[in-house]
Order: C-alpha cells, then structure tokens, then sequence
C-alpha cells in the first residue's frame, strides 16, 4: 500500500465505518439514557426546572467556586487549556470546518491556521501534563484505569498527528495527514463504549441536576 | 539520423550555440541540486555522449507525454536533445511503420543488449490482452520482451508510474503500472499528466552524465524534481496560513488570488516540480493560472474524491453513511431503550412487597 492507496482508504471507507459507528453507538447510547424514564414528580414545584436545568448547562463550565479552584489549580489550568484547545482545533480550522460544511451543508468562518496552530500546542501541552500528574498523584494514579491510559492515547495522537502535518514533521505529508485522519477514526470508534462520551452525557447530567434542584427551589 | 555522432555535435549542427548548451548543462545541474562543480562533468558527458539506445514504447495512453516533450511552443534545448538521443523505436514519432518499425525494435534490441534505456508511457491492460496491441502484440508480451534486456526504465506519465487515467475506477481494461509488471530492473517514475519537459530530459542528463539513475523517493520519483510539496512551494500559501480562501471561481477571493484549497486543490498531497520550474518556458503552472492542482503526479489522482472538493472531504458520500447510520442508530437505540423499560415495568411486576408480618414470620421459624 503506497500513500496515496492509504490516504484514499483513510478519506473513504475508514472515515465511512468510523462515522456509522460513532453515530449508532452514540445514539443507542443516549436514547437508552433517554428512555429510562424517571418516576413523576408528586411534590409542589419551587420553581422552574427547565429554566434552572438550561442555566446549570452553563454556569458549571465557568469557575465560579474560587474554593475548588484554589485547590486544584493545577488540574483546573491543565483541564481548561486542553479543552479550549481542543474546541478551537476541532472547530476553527478551515480543513475541519470545510469536512463539517460537505456533512450538514454550512460553516462558518476559521481562525488563521497559526492561531490554531498555538491552540494545538497548548492542548498538547496540557494533556501531557495531565498524564504526567495522573502517573506521579498517587490517589491518581491509583483510581486510573487502563481505559484512562487509551482515551488519553486516542485523544493525544490526532492532535500530535495533526500538529506533524501542519509541520511536515519527520515523514511525508500524505503520510502524516493519512495517519491524522485514521487516529480520529480510532478516537471516533471508541466514543460511544468509553468515558469520551462524557462529550454528550455531560450536558444531560448537569441539566438534570439543576432541573432537580430547581424544582426543589434551591440552588444548583 | 546519425547514430554515430556525439551528442555535442549534433546539437551544434542544428545551431545550438556552445552557450547555450552550457547554460543547459547549468540549469539541469542546478535544477536537480548537484553541485555548480558537476557543470563541467554534466557537459563533458553530454557532449561526448554516444546517444545510448533509447526504445520508447506507448501503450495505453493519449501521446500528452510525448506532446509535452516535443511539441513546445519553440523548439526548446529539452527538446533538441530528446531528438538527438538515438530513439530506435518510438511508433509516433518514427517514420517506418509496420514490420519496418517492429524490425527497427528488434534490431536495437540485438545491437545494445544489456544498455539500452527502456522508456514507456501508459499503462498496460491486463483483462483483455487484445484491449491494446503493437503490430498484433500485446503490451504486456511487448513490455516484458523488451524490458529483459534493458539497462533501465524510465517510465513517463502517471499511466506508465501509477496507471493513471485508464487506472481510474472501475479500471475497465485491468490496467496496472510498469513497476507492477517488471520487478528485476531499475526502474524510475517520472509522473505527472503530462510530466514537466525538463523532467524528462533532466533524468536522461543524470543516466548519461553518471551512468545511473537519480536518487529517488518512496513512489520511486527522482528526489530532484519530486522532493518538495506544491503546497509548500505555492506562491498562494501566505493566504492558506492566514485564511483567506477562495469560495467560488468568480468570487472577491478568486480575483485575489488567495489559497484554492476550498476549491479542490490538491496541493498539499502533490510532489512535484510545477510551483517551481512552472510550465511553457517558466510561464506559470495551473495555480497561477487560477485553477487548483489536480495532484497529476501522485497514484490514483482520478479517483481522490472529486477534482472540486477539498482535501479534507471524504471521498466518499458522507451525509448519505450519516443519514444511514442515524437511522439504524434510532432503530436500535429505540429497541435497546424499549427492552430496558421492558424489564423494569417486568421487575416491577415481579416485586413482592415485604410487609412487617413476613419479616414477624422470619424471625419465628
């Protein structure tokens, strides 16, 4: 197989298999959370659950409680810049948006491929430290499971392989952006059976929980 | 033509000036990055050269490469020199025909054992050997014939590379590369549709200034001409960098010049030499000229997801997979879902409420 077979397979098939896997285990996934259904609220509502639920989706990704914060800075700095990193890879570079608008049939505009390219690295960056801390913490270390080494794995190497390729780094560039697109295709394929799905169940349990407590009429 | 004469003199015959063909020496040299110290060597070997026997074959293909080589607007130094290499047999260009020519083939074949150069363009069908056929013989008995005793082959054209064009899907003839038929021999690709004139000539240069082929890459392409990217060497990749991409052929963006990449261009994928030794004397090449690179240089070119769609496309129908898998997703999603509230509504069925009596009655026995 030479790079321009492994390139077409990669951009073809693979990215084909990778897509229908990912979007069925996805939404067995969450219709089965979906459909669990919960037992009718008998009590007096205090207060609006939607408009509570809505509000938690948002507040809980802003660092409002300066407490935890001060405790875990470390986590908190390493956790913000892989995310935020990783939003901006995935969702402003005009490659990925251009495969997002050929899907659904829109986009929007990128940032210059510099300014993502900064974004990578600090994503890089973080992640590393974040496996660094998860082998030296001891309580860390000692709660992790080898299903947190192969998310870290499978989220690490389509942003270094993608890194590579902007910087033509060490082998060819049909090469390194064929490997780019199969690490996303092994990313997307463990989705749905690992803890990356917290992507999409994390905004269902945060709803959930201020919904709760908003029916309650206390603070989420 | 004369056979026996040395290069230097035949091209002097036809008014190449001595300057001008040391200038061409220079340009080669530095084309394929030796050294200026190899200027001398280049034009010493050239000049003296005794034309080595080159049979040219043309299988499945449409004579582009040929075109490109000798049909230059004027008559350029590349092209004096492809005349002036002793061409035993090429069936377009030569004036015998029929047995005259297949007797010419053969007699090169007997005289330059072991030395001649074998240089073919297009592909060769292997469904059907009468798909295409030489004077009744197929292409591949043909390939295979001369090639057994060939110093080396220079396969031209991504048909001859890569099989090219009549390699595209669904591949009706079953046509497949030279280095896919011929595994014992030193083989060079030099693609593209067509390749660069001086491509061409720059690689006869190399085998008959140093007696071998150039160093080549993994797609075995003269590292020279194929080692840098177009989208590395492209004069629009400042706009790539900073954003700025056309969306239309018509659009503020076009009439800009930014970065084609929205357009299809396959730059970034393609090694070759267009960005930088440009094409028609240095005029321009298909990005200056507005349209995307189609990556012409590069195995299976037709078949990588449309001329127009951009690199990071899938080659395939996504939404359709998309649509399909949305729809099993829901399926089975649904089902798993109605299995689960089945067993619940079945446990909740089944549940015995435990009373005060029952547990009265357990502390009894």
């Amino acid at each position: 197989m030479n790079s321009a077979e492994f390139l077409l397979w990669v951009r073809g098939p693979g990215l084909n298999i990778a897509m229908v896997i990912f979007i069925i285990g996805m939404l067995i996934r969450l219709l089965e959370i979906f459909m669990l259904g919960r037992k009718q609220n008998l009590a007096e509502l205090r207060g609006n659950g939607i408009s509570a639920g809505l509000r938690t989706i948002f507040t809980r990704s802003t660092p409002a409680d300066k407490n935890s914060m001060r405790r875990s800075m470390f986590t908190f700095v390493a956790g913000y810049g892989f995310h935020i990193g990783l939003f901006v890879v995935i969702f402003l570079l005009m490659p990925h948006i251009q495969l997002i608008q050929s899907l659904l049939g829109f986009g929007w505009p990128a940032l210059p491929t510099p300014v993502v390219d900064l974004f990578t690295v600090i994503a890089l960056i973080s992640l590393m430290a974040l496996l660094w801390r998860r082998l030296t913490h001891p309580v860390v270390r000692y709660l992790s499971t080898p299903q947190d080494y192969l998310v870290w794995a499978a989220t690490f190497l389509p942003l270094l392989t993608g890194y590579m390729s902007y910087h033509h780094l060490w082998f060819p560039y049909s090469w390194l952006l064929g490997m780019h697109i199969l690490s996303v295709e092994f990313l997307l394929i463990l989705f749905p059976f690992t803890k990356l799905t917290h992507a999409f169940t994390l905004f269902i349990s945060r709803w959930y929980t201020g919904m709760m407590a908003g029916e309650k009429g206390v603070a989420s | 033509m004369n056979h026996d004469k040395p290069l230097g003199q035949a091209l002097r015959e036809q008014g190449v000036s001595r300057r001008g063909f040391l200038k061409f020496c220079a340009t080669t040299a530095s084309l394929m990055a030796l050294p200026p110290s190899m200027v001398p060597a280049i034009a010493k070997a050239l000049e003296s050269a005794r034309r080595p026997s080159v049979i040219w074959l043309s299988f499945q293909e449409c004579t582009g490469c040929t075109e490109s080589l000798t049909r230059s607007h004027a008559p350029t130094l590349e092209g004096l020199i492809f005349d002036n290499i002793s061409l035993d047999y090429h069936h377009t260009l030569q004036a015998a025909s029929g047995d005259a020519a297949e007797a010419a083939r053969e007699a090169a074949m007997e005289e330059n054992k072991g030395k001649y150069l074998l240089v073919v363009d297009g592909s060769i069908p292997l469904g059907n050997p009468g798909y295409s056929t030489i004077a009744g013989i197929s292409n591949l008995e043909m390939l295979k014939e001369v090639a057994e005793h060939a110093a080396a082959i220079i396969a031209v054209g991504t048909c001859a590379a890569y099989g090219g064009l009549p390699h595209a899907k669904p591949n009706p003839t079953g046509a497949v590369s030279v280095e896919e038929i011929i595994k014992d021999k030193p083989i060079v690709n030099v693609p593209g549709c067509p390749p660069i004139p001086v491509v061409i000539t720059g690689v006869l240069a190399h085998f008959l200034t140093f007696g071998k082929l150039p160093e080549l890459d993994h797609l075995r392409r003269p590292l020279a001409f194929y080692g840098n990217n177009i989208h590395d060497r492209c004069y629009r990749r400042p706009f790539y960098d900073k954003g700025l991409f056309a969306n239309t052929f018509d659009d503020e963006g076009a009439r800009k010049g930014w970065c084609l990449f929205k357009l299809g261009c396959k730059g970034p994928v393609t090694y070759n030499a267009c960005a930088t030794i440009k094409w028609n004397d240095g005029t321009s090449f298909p990005i200056e000229a507005g349209h995307g690179c189609l990556g012409c240089s590069e195995p299976n070119f037709w078949d990588m997801g449309g001329f127009y769609n951009a690199l990071s496309e899938s080659t395939m129908d996504l939404s359709r997979t998309a649509a399909v898998g949305i729809a099993v997703g829901a399926a089975a999603g649904a089902a798993s879902g109605l299995l689960n509230r089945r067993k619940k509504s079945k446990a909740e069925a089944a549940h015995e409420t435990v009373t005060v009596k029952d547990l009265q009655r357990e502390e009894k026995s």
